[in-house]
């Protein structure tokens, strides 16, 4: 174990209790959305695979790294255009236009 | 560029997400919330592509980057534009999927690269590679079947297979120990493939024996593990905007997957153990009286009864989101309104197929929102209720989950309706529920079946209640 795996478990751990209080009161009318939108934040992998991809030198790991950032790319415009559409269906309504 | 300007990208982005989840807890500021967290990713992704890594050594990689990242975005936007807010809940699923991938593959590249000949990967790498691929393996297959369970390109009844509790915590100590061997042991390819094979196989042996109605929880249960691989992939390359992002997604995926279970009152190992629909044809029918009978109403009928109503509660379900019958529904209720009768729908906490999908249908449909009543606030209101209508809601109006000790949904939460003065059933067939399981409210001597195509026979009604109007005046 060196630092720099140690200081990544306290921001793991840190991150993990702000995840648990900050969604604690969640309605379950707002379940969908945010299950989608929280969906949309884990595309964050998308840094990892434009590194890896970055660091390609070989046939197959231009492969699998063009691979893997395609994915992170789609999991990301997706989650986040998917999400917004449903939220956009919470306001607007009482004859409002749209 | 300069390592410190990607670090302060970094913390924004990370404060970007915190700040957007904390606003997509609350309905006002939910859309909001989204934005800033899609603010944030970009800010990230814009910090990534400068990292000094590719800038000093790589340029020619960003032509495969670039292509990647627009293929993707294509793809993405197109479809999630296009998709049909019944089809949202296996989007949600296949993007999912996606991520879960893409840790795997960033993991896999990252194997590759570290361990080399007899070479092992640093430990602290090596473990967290061995964790975010076999978690990011299960996460994509997992994901790829709930989608082709949600979207009928498989069945979505619960497949059950021979020994299944056993292999999975067989497969997981396999996985576990392949992990260590190739993380600590010998940095042996074969190896760590066996551990990628047999991960995507814990992932499909997961999620095969779980039925479609089960499948919102076991969807936040993928999308919580995505998030735990996106972590652990930020150990693997020692970037702390993947730690953050990761486990914020992580502890809040498993907490959401915990309310839903709750929800319908199915413990997590209940969902992925018992398979609620795999039991035998008949056990879910010993609540039926012998011989009994269902009976059918006419539409001018059912349009008379609720037009003469105190109170109609609708109970909208999944049947209502597949015939797109929202804007009927909504046009049926503003007439019984116009008429001096009190319309109220009745949300059950599973409507639709995820939690709060029916919220966001009805929403589409511009239903007032306060209109909308949740299950426990309406449960009590069925005993003053004159007329119950049913559209397209099966398994969550089955008294048999109250009272039948010996049906496979007994014990989950469901909606009162069998306490109204009158239910009027809207269904297409006699068909059981997403579940496999009969209701014994349709052979209620107060039920009548409206049988057909709900936004058909919605507009009907409307019609019919109309006409109704026309002539209550003229008489």
């Amino acid at each position: 174990m060196n630092d720099t795996v140690i200081l990544g478990a306290y921001v793991f751990i840190l991150a993990i209790i702000v995840g648990f209080e900050v969604i604690a009161r969640v309605p379950s009318m707002l379940h969908t959305p945010l299950m989608s939108g929280t969906n949309a934040i884990h595309g964050v992998v998308l840094l990892g695979a434009i590194l890896v991809a970055g660091q390609a030198d070989t046939v197959p790991t231009y492969i699998l790294g063009f691979i893997a950032v395609v994915l992170g790319s789609l999991n990301v415009f997706g989650g986040f255009v998917v999400t917004d559409r449903m939220l956009q269906m919470f306001h607007g309504r009482r004859g409002a236009q749209r | 560029m300069n390592p410190n300007v990607i670090g302060v990208a970094y913390l924004i982005s990370a404060l970007l997400f915190i700040f957007g989840l904390k606003q997509l807890s609350s309905p006002v500021t939910a859309r909001q919330g989204n934005r800033y967290a899609a603010v944030g990713m970009t800010i990230a992704i814009v910090a990534t592509l400068l990292d000094r890594s590719i800038l000093d050594h790589h340029r020619g990689n960003y032509i495969l980057i670039g292509i990647a990242l627009v293929i993707g975005a294509i793809i993405g936007i197109g479809s999630a534009q296009r998709v049909k807010m019944t089809a949202m809940p296996q989007m949600v699923a296949i993007f999912n999927g996606m991520g879960g991938g893409a840790a795997a593959l960033v993991s896999i590249l990252e194997f590759l690269r570290l361990s080399t000949g007899t070479h092992l990967a640093p430990a602290g790498q090596g473990a967290t590679i061995m964790i975010s691929t076999a978690i990011g393996c299960v996460s994509f297959a997992g994901s790829m079947i709930a989608f082709a369970k949600l979207q009928e390109l498989m069945t979505g009844n619960a497949i059950r297979y021979p020994f299944h509790r056993e292999l999975i915590p067989v497969l997981l100590v396999v996985i576990a120990a392949l992990g260590v061997v190739a993380a600590f042991v010998t940095p042996n390819r074969a190896v760590f493939f066996a551990l990628v094979a047999l991960a995507l196989i814990l992932g499909f042996a997961l999620v095969i024996p779980v039925g479609g109605a089960d499948m919102p929880v076991i969807i936040s249960l993928m999308n919580s593990l995505t998030g735990v691989a996106a972590a652990f992939t930020g150990f693997v390359l020692q970037n702390e905007l993947l730690i953050v992002a990761g486990a914020l997604v992580g502890a809040s995926g498993t907490l959401l997957t915990q309310l839903m279970a709750k929800a319908m009152n199915r413990p997590l190992t209940n969902v992925l153990f018992a398979g609620v629909g795999a039991a035998p044809v008949g056990a879910g029918m010993t609540a039926l009286p012998a011989g009994a009978t269902v009976r059918e109403i006419s539409v001018d009928d059912a349009a008379m009864l609720m037009s003469y109503a105190g109170q109609v509660v609708i109970v909208p379900g999944y049947g209502l989101a597949v015939a797109q019958a929202q804007h009927q529904v909504r046009e049926l209720a503003s007439l019984l309104e116009e008429r001096g009768v009190t319309v109220k729908y009745a949300i059950h906490p599973v409507a639709g197929r995820m939690p709060g999908h029916m919220n966001v249908l009805l929403a589409e449909a511009d239903v007032p929102y306060e209109q909308l009543y949740e299950m426990d606030e309406i449960n009590g209101e069925f005993q003053h209720t004159d007329v119950a209508l049913v559209v397209g809601a099966n398994d969550v109006t089955n008294p048999a989950a109250r009272t039948d000790a010996s049906s496979p949904i007994y014990g989950m939460p469901i909606l009162n309706v069998d306490q109204a003065a009158n239910i009027i059933v809207m269904k297409r067939s006699m068909r059981p529920g997403f579940a496999g399981v009969d209701n014994p409210l349709y052979f209620d001597p107060k039920t009548a079946m409206l049988f057909g195509d709900a936004r058909d026979s919605l507009s009907k009604l409307v019609s019919s209640v109309k006409a109704a109007g026309g002539a209550l005046v003229a008489s």
